[in-house]
């Protein structure tokens, strides 16, 4: 009679519902939308871009502002989709009860979950195709179309951050407690996953530590697809992803249904 | 016009036997060591209102969750609509409405928007259920407020959004959990019609309350909680032709003990609860005249309620 928190998920067509009402909710606010997905990367490829990379000159081959650009379509993904599994996932799940009212439908935590985690990785998606359109005006794009295949690991980057997010909102007794996850978490990722600077220039024991982060394997294959170089171990940084993304929607669904389930 | 709402076409459950939307033996849940449901058994007809009356912290809303499958059960069985649960949940909560005691309508969408999208969980596409929802506004007067905000609605109307919100798939029971708490009496009312009108359409109405005179206007048939136990179970009038005698005679003011000791003796039971004494008589007569001469007492006289019985049965201390 007792249902356990740790029975395995199960993929369904009716997440997609859970997908449709927060785009629903989302095209209502089209307008700061925009502007955040599009002001902040102006702001940071134009001012850090364009004043530091004139100090720094070429990175590894590249001017600093396609080096940048291209790590930013990473992080960038990675901090909307953090925002939006913690921020946005326990306002439906605590304060608002959107979460209870839909399990008094078909629906199952597993299907709301998987419906919160496409949700966020299409927003992580969204913010990054915004930085490529400004890059790309900004000629800091040098692979062209062929960028485009970055956009698919995008939101595989952006399903394995939603995971760890949403697990967060399970967790969180209010918003100050995601302070945590950005400090330990996010800003130690956005710093050491070669967003900024190359992986060379940190010592040897270090290079091998942020293997253990995700950007940075999503960075090893956005960056050449968006310059246009060949990709290196393919394979297996997607698999990485995908086996944390995997990991982590277990988790998170785990972990709403210890809270939701009476 | 209200009384015109449009069925769903899909599939209707055929109930064999004896016709039972709820059935459940024996059920038990625990929240550590407290036994919040402890041990109940009850049948709920097709097609009648089934009330649970009883203080707060009875263990209602509990048994609500369990027949939606909303929440384990630690021993017993129960089956809704011929479905069993826990296993067969998906498929009653596509049968079932629920009203639940906080209204958690969505604040982003507009109060159509509400019941499209609400629809479109159950699997039910806009062009199935647009003549629907329109009149599902219509019986909820909500139609001159289709396109306002939640958050523009007073408490009534979000309240009767909430209740036309569970109608939208169409459910062959709704589950309410308190349906009129921290509501107005003219809204109260409305409500109670409205209720009263899905009953008579055939929908098995399955609620909640602390209110006797919601329970005595629309339960056929109800049972009273306290501390996870079942104490009773009947029809409104026949719990009070059980438990209480058909006559109160309610005192306001002193009555001193002499006076007390006199009543007790003319009476079936005599209650002091506050500055307020209670008679319970089936020979109403000789007290109301014994007591014509206590002139600095309020006399009350009246009719056997179901409050009467609630406080017999669960007590008068204060549930906190």
């Amino acid at each position: 009679m007792k249902r356990s928190i740790w029975q395995l998920p199960r993929f369904r067509r009716a997440s997609l519902s859970v997908v449709a009402r927060n785009f629903l909710v989302w095209r209502k606010l089209l307008g700061p939308a925009i502007v955040l997905n599009f002001g902040e990367p102006v702001i940071y490829l134009l001012g850090l871009g364009i004043g530091l990379g004139a100090l720094v000159g070429d990175i590894g081959g590249l001017p600093y502002l396609v080096f940048l650009a291209s790590g930013i379509v990473a992080s960038s993904a990675m901090v909307s989709v953090s925002f939006e599994g913690m921020y946005s996932v326990y306002t439906r799940m605590v304060p608002q009860k959107t979460f209870d009212a839909i399990m008094a439908t078909p629906l199952d935590i597993d299907d709301i979950v998987l419906g919160e985690t496409i949700w966020a990785a299409l927003k992580g998606l969204l913010s990054a195709v915004a930085i490529l359109l400004v890059a790309a005006l900004l000629g800091a794009v040098p692979g062209g179309t062929g960028a485009m295949w970055a956009l698919p690991v995008v939101f595989l980057l952006g399903l394995t951050f939603a995971g760890p997010a949403i697990v967060m909102a399970a967790i969180a007794d209010n918003y100050d407690f995601f302070n945590y996850y950005f400090v330990l978490v996010v800003t130690p990722m956005f710093m050491l996953s070669g967003v900024f600077f190359p992986l060379e220039t940190l010592p040897e024991w270090m290079q091998t530590a942020v293997l253990v982060l995700p950007l940075t394997h999503a960075i090893e294959v956005i960056r050449p697809l968006i310059v246009g170089e060949p990709v290196e171990h393919l394979a297996a940084h997607l698999a990485v992803l995908a086996g944390f993304a995997l990991a982590a929607y277990y988790l998170a669904v785990a972990l709403v249904r210890r809270r939701l389930w009476d | 016009m209200s009384s015109m709402i449009t069925r769903l076409d899909r599939r209707r459950s055929e109930l064999p036997g004896a016709g039972m939307a709820v059935r459940a033996r024996g059920l038990v849940k625990c929240f550590g060591s407290l036994r919040a449901v402890d041990g109940v058994d009850f049948d709920i007809p097709v097609g009648r209102c089934f009330g649970f009356l009883g203080p707060n912290g009875a263990g209602k809303t509990t048994t609500l969750k369990m027949l939606m499958g909303l929440a384990d059960f630690d021993d017993g069985a129960l089956s809704v609509l011929d479905f069993s649960l826990p296993d067969q949940s998906r498929e009653i909560r596509r049968l079932v409405g629920l009203v639940p005691q906080a209204d958690n309508l969505d604040p982003d969408f507009t109060v159509r928007e509400n019941l499209f999208m609400y629809a479109r969980f159950f699997g039910l596409a806009r062009a199935q259920v647009a003549a629907r929802v329109d009149e599902l506004l219509a019986f909820a007067d909500l139609t001159h407020k289709a396109d306002a905000r939640v958050d523009q609605l007073s408490g009534g109307m979000q309240r009767r959004l909430t209740i036309a919100r569970a109608l939208v798939n169409d459910p062959d029971i709704v589950v309410l959990d308190e349906p009129t708490t921290g509501l107005d009496p003219q809204m109260r009312h409305v409500i109670w019609g409205r209720l009263s009108e899905l009953r008579a359409r055939g929908v098995t109405l399955v609620l909640t309350t602390h209110y006797m005179e919601e329970a005595e206007r629309l339960c056929d048939e109800l049972v009273v909680m306290d501390h996870g136990r079942i104490l009773d179970q009947g029809s409104p009038a026949e719990l009070v032709r059980r438990h209480v005698e058909p006559d109160v005679i309610e005192l306001r003011g002193p009555v001193s003990d002499g006076v007390f000791a006199t009543l007790s003796s003319m009476c079936l039971r005599a209650e002091r609860h506050g500055t307020a004494v209670y008679v319970y008589t089936s020979a109403p007569a000789p007290i109301l005249e014994f007591l014509e001469e206590a002139e600095e007492l309020t006399v009350i006289h009246r009719r056997a309620g179901l409050e009467d019985v609630f406080l017999h049965l669960t007590g008068r201390e204060l549930r906190e």
